[in-house]
């Protein structure tokens, strides 16, 4: 009885240590070599640490971690956030498509992506593209609506109404070792070779090193179908090659102290066609894109004392995009666009603790970006931003309350031309986590959070179209939930919901200038949303050793758009579903494991207007995924096959750039 | 027991995941065929936003006051991809009906009573036709076939209105907009639109025996629109530079110019012996579009000192862009593209200048051709 007791507990912790969103995703559990046990001891350590944000923060969380990410048949980022609940991304398809995410219908721009802690800009258009970001060299994926309540953070981690933060993989050593090294390759449809390298190395034992790189190549072709229900072709999508090239390398450190620090180098370099939109008697174009993204950045945490704590952080970076259109002939040969962007970030955030239970945080922040670009009357813009955020932290054994104030100063100049007038803005976040009953398994959250999006450098800045008397686009936010979860021992089922209601003013659309190459921002539209998510997830162990995992998520979301005088007034707003979902089963038998995923988003209008022929069919997708493990010269291998979209429904996530139909992939890894 | 729990759990998933459903049925009913005859009215041509492959043809029918839309694709429901991406000239000459498809590289060319296709002409970047001595006239960005970073000029295709076959070409300059046919002459406006502020700013005249450019005429910079009134004269319309260089309409008589208007024309037409234009401006001070409306008469070469439309009407219009006038009925017809990505309005105007009637179009509703 006790023996059993023991066993069960130890296998629901395990299982929660993981902090899996497709719970029981845990086929690693019958592995005995000392790295996995290290690891979850780790991880158990870390659940205690952290006690498991999905369940007790005051926002909604949504996490993968590592061992969750790779039952997913990601090859990106991008891959693997559709399976969030209240997520859409914006797909433009195939390996090299733009990726970008939309979180509660609010827009990309109001989604801040963080890279190790610190924010991934894009001051030129305010996107990140998610499909840039590889899964090999991730180890946790986590959205926070509203802000991650986290202590310590920077000013700009409070700057945007959600936020997504990439946590890249650290070197962990057990005892006596010295070094990893982690060599993989996916290959598969799309012409697809994507071999990569991780290499952990211990310098002492305050010290150690990481290098990962990885090079993606892959043709792009596929067939796809081209439909109105009475014409029915396929086609051969062609100009959608990639050429990418990515290494990271970066150092870990501790000192005998109390601080830890990292100093991390990435680069990316990329070439790749742009396939555009699939019109009548066009089946090809000519257009390509070139990116180099590097950035240098870094961390420093000191805990001075009991009672107080800082955070140093710093970035440079440096982007270069190169735009070509050789189907525009220009006087001096084909229209060859080139941008480049600069940045210098610093942010310092200290933590004082009063009382046991009461924080106090100040963070404060400046950034620096540069656009300089070979455009026709360019007005070659800088932008100054101070941050700085005033939070505060209680918490009580049932209940703990946040409260933030933000202050945004932002400066810009311009070389030529007229700038935007220097603004200043105070945004304030309140949240709340509550625990009502004596069982800590049911928790009620709420939060309230009022935040705004800068117009980018393209909003104000770019030839004909930008405005420089825009205002930022704000958003308000309220949200209120519950997470349940029952274990009663060989199992753990987890629930979760929320409302919200989110009200945009001021969104910056493009409105016609003179003809269809002048458009002209304004700060015109106003959207209110109404939304639910919910989410159950079920893990556990049979008897005989079988570990499973179900989950189940869910979205409905009405995205009105309430502008004055707009004639698509009370229509859905374009590319918003009102039901979307996703759901998920794993099974792990040994050292097999079976993975099926199962994403599916409702009818949507490419268009304001909600009529006919603005209207997208729904789309779901099933993918699976067989895994193996084995043991060659005593090391680990593993491989895998992935099959993606498996009954090749041909579909738009975008309109008229179509989605590739079934497609496989073949990853293999090996672990010294 | 408890497996069976759980058993039950990986059910309801199951049943979810064959829930969603996609209909077939659910395309655009608008698209489905229908066999019709269209006379006595107007064939409208919706560009469609670029990319949205959303351009589509309409029919007004006089007799019956009827407005059918997505005559295209009624007519013709099995070619691929239908009408296809931005819509940018329409014209009938003879039983055919040539609609000039810009981002799809194509003319379309119809039978002008069925709308069904008699022929498809592939022509790269094609922007504007006419007609002239029984052949078509195409103006193109692309001069050349094979793309050349070295050949930016565009060209004007001459095409036979009966094989449907290219007959000849001849170069001219960048970004060739609209053409006009008179005495035995091409009159070709070029813009030079893709190299800002490096914009051309000449008329190129064609012989069209020989089919040669034999000479350039100096007008404004960034040419767009080519009208010829009742008494040879070439009304010519220049975009300026959007900045500080502004829009104005040129008077050319002879090959020399013979009047300049300070005036902004967007578009215009002509009809007994008045043109009718309109201009919308975006204003970098005021951060405003600005409509204007005038008529000048072609005669005296005065502007007439009077709105063509006379009631309220005019503050509904946001973004004013075809304009066409009935040559029986004098009745003008005038399109609202209002955002570009929303269904425009079609307004009828009686010859007095009040509201007749209107109607809904596709997006960015913008030429018309008359049809006996």
């Amino acid at each position: 009885m006790s023996a059993k007791n023991n066993r069960c507990t130890a296998i629901w912790r395990y299982l929660w240590g993981c902090l899996p969103v497709f719970a029981a995703y845990a086929g690693y559990a019958q592995e005995k070599d000392s790295l996995t046990e290290y690891r979850q001891l780790e991880e158990v350590v870390l659940w205690q640490q952290r006690k498991l944000p999905e369940h007790t923060a005051p926002v909604p969380v949504q996490v993968l971690t590592g061992e969750a990410l790779k039952k997913l048949n990601s090859l990106s980022v991008a891959d693997a956030v559709r399976y969030f609940s209240g997520v859409q991304l914006k797909d433009y398809g195939g390996v090299g498509g733009l990726k970008t995410i939309n979180v509660r219908s609010m827009g990309t721009e109001h989604t801040g992506v963080f890279y190790d802690g610190i924010r991934l800009g894009n001051a030129q258009n305010g996107q990140v593209d998610l499909g840039k970001y590889a899964l090999d060299n991730m180890e946790e994926i986590a959205l926070y609506n509203g802000q991650r309540p986290d202590a310590g953070q920077s000013a700009k981690a409070y700057a945007s109404a959600s936020t997504i933060y990439l946590q890249s993989r650290k070197p962990e050593f057990a005892a006596g070792e010295t070094y990893h090294l982690h060599a993989g390759i996916k290959t598969g449809s799309f012409g697809l070779a994507n071999p990569y390298l991780n290499l952990d190395y211990k310098i002492s034992d305050y010290l150690s090193a990481r290098l990962s790189t990885a090079y993606t190549y892959a043709h792009g072709r596929y067939k796809y179908r081209f439909t109105n229900g009475v014409y029915d072709t396929t086609a051969t999508r062609e100009n959608a090659d990639i050429n990418a090239w990515r290494v990271e390398g970066a150092l870990y450190g501790t000192t005998g102290f109390n601080s830890k620090w990292f100093l991390k180098y990435y680069h990316y370099d990329s070439e790749r066609g742009l396939p555009g939109a699939v019109v009548a008697n066009r089946f090809y174009r000519a257009q390509r894109l070139w990116d180099r993204n590097s950035f240098l950045q870094g961390e420093f945490r000191q805990q001075v004392s009991e009672r107080y704590s800082v955070v140093f952080r710093g970035k440079y970076s440096k982007d270069y995009s190169r735009y070509l259109d050789p189907e525009m002939v220009t006087t001096s040969g084909f229209l060859d666009n080139r941008y480049h962007q600069e940045s210098l970030y610093f942010s310092l955030s200290n933590t004082y603790r009063f009382t046991g239970f009461w924080k106090l945080g100040l963070a404060v922040d400046y950034e620096n970006n540069t656009l300089d670009a070979n455009l026709y009357r360019f007005a070659y813009p800088e932008r100054n931003n101070y941050l700085v955020a005033l939070t505060t932290n209680i918490d009580l054994p049932r209940l703990n309350i946040q409260a933030g104030l933000l202050s945004t100063t932002v400066k810009d100049r311009v070389r030529y031309y007229k700038g935007a007038e220097d603004r200043q803005e105070f945004t304030p976040t309140l949240m709340a986590g509550w625990q009502p009953f004596g069982n800590p398994d049911f928790r009620l959250r709420a939060f309230y959070k009022r935040i705004f999006r800068m117009p980018t450098f393209n909003d104000l800045y770019y030839t004909f179209i930008g405005n420089t008397f825009l205002k930022p686009e704000y958003t308000r936010q309220l949200n209120a939930g519950f997470s349940y979860r029952y274990h009663p021992g060989t199992y753990l089922l987890e629930l979760q919901g929320d409302v919200y209601r989110i009200w945009i003013r001021d969104k910056i659309v493009a409105v016609p200038g003179t003809n269809l190459f002048r458009w002209t921002m304004l700060n015109l539209g106003k959207v209110e949303t109404t939304g639910i998510e919910a989410k159950a997830k079920l893990s556990g162990e049979t008897g005989w050793g079988l570990v499973y995992g179900a989950q189940l998520s869910f979205t409905w979301q009405e995205a009105l758009d309430v502008t004055p005088g707009s004639s698509a007034y009370g229509d859905q707003i374009p590319y918003i579903p009102v039901h979307s979902g996703s759901a998920g089963i794993s099974a792990a038998y040994r050292k097999w494991q079976l993975n099926y995923s199962f994403i599916y988003t409702g009818e949507r209008y490419s268009q304001k207007a909600n009529i006919p022929s603005n209207y997208l069919q729904p789309w779901y997708t099933h993918d699976m995924a067989a895994r193996h493990e084995m043991n060659v010269f005593g090391n680990k291998m593993e491989v895998a096959v992935e099959i993606n979209n498996l009954l090749n429904q041909y579909y738009d996530v975008i309109r008229n750039f179509p989605m590739p139909g079934r497609s496989y992939r073949i990853v293999l890894n090996y672990t010294l | 027991m408890k497996n069976i729990v759980h058993f039950r759990y990986l059910f309801f998933c199951g049943v979810i995941l064959v829930a969603g459903c996609r209909n077939d049925d659910t395309f655009d009913p608008e698209e489905k065929g229908e066999e019709r005859t269209y006379t006595d009215g107007f064939y409208l041509l919706n560009e469609g936003n670029m990319g949205a492959n959303k351009a589509s043809l309409d029919f007004y029918d006089y007799g019956s006051g009827t407005y059918t839309r997505n005559v295209f694709s009624k007519a013709n429901p099995g070619l691929v991809g239908g009408l296809g991406d931005v819509g940018n000239d329409i014209a009938v000459y003879g039983s055919k009906l040539y609609v000039v498809v810009n981002v799809s590289n194509k003319v379309e060319v119809l039978d002008v009573h069925t709308g069904k296709r008699l022929g498809k002409i592939d022509v790269q970047n094609c922007r504007y036709i006419t007609f002239y001595g029984g052949k078509a006239y195409l103006s193109a960005y692309l001069g050349e076939v094979a793309i050349d970073p070295d050949a930016p000029n565009g060209m004007v295709a001459e095409i036979d209105t009966t094989s449907l076959e290219i007959t000849r070409t001849v170069e001219v300059g960048r970004q060739p907009e609209e053409l006009a046919g008179y005495n035995g002459k091409l009159y070709v406006a070029n813009s030079g639109g893709y190299s800002p502020p490096d914009y051309e700013n000449t008329l190129s005249v064609i012989d069209i025996v020989s089919f040669k450019e034999e000479k350039r005429i100096a007008l404004g910079i960034n040419l767009h629109r080519v009208k010829v009134d009742s008494y040879g004269d070439l009304y010519v319309s220049s975009r300026g530079d959007y900045y500080d260089i502004p829009s104005s309409l040129y008077v050319v008589a002879a090959d020399t110019v013979k009047k300049v208007f300070d005036l902004g024309v967007s578009n215009m037409t002509l009809h007994d012996g008045i043109l009718y234009a309109y201009s919308t401006e975006f204003n970098y001070h005021t951060n405003e579009n600005v409509v204007s409306y005038s008529m000048i008469d072609t005669r005296t070469e005065k502007i007439i000192n009077e709105m063509f439309i006379k009631d309220e009407t005019q503050e509904n219009i946001e973004v004013p862009y075809g304009i066409a006038i009935n040559p029986e009925n004098g009745e003008i017809l005038l399109t609202d593209a209002k955002d570009y990505v929303s269904p425009g309005t079609l307004y009828c105007f009686n010859p007095d200048g009040t509201l007749k009637w209107t109607q809904v179009t596709g997006d960015i509703p913008a030429h018309i051709a008359f049809v006996k």
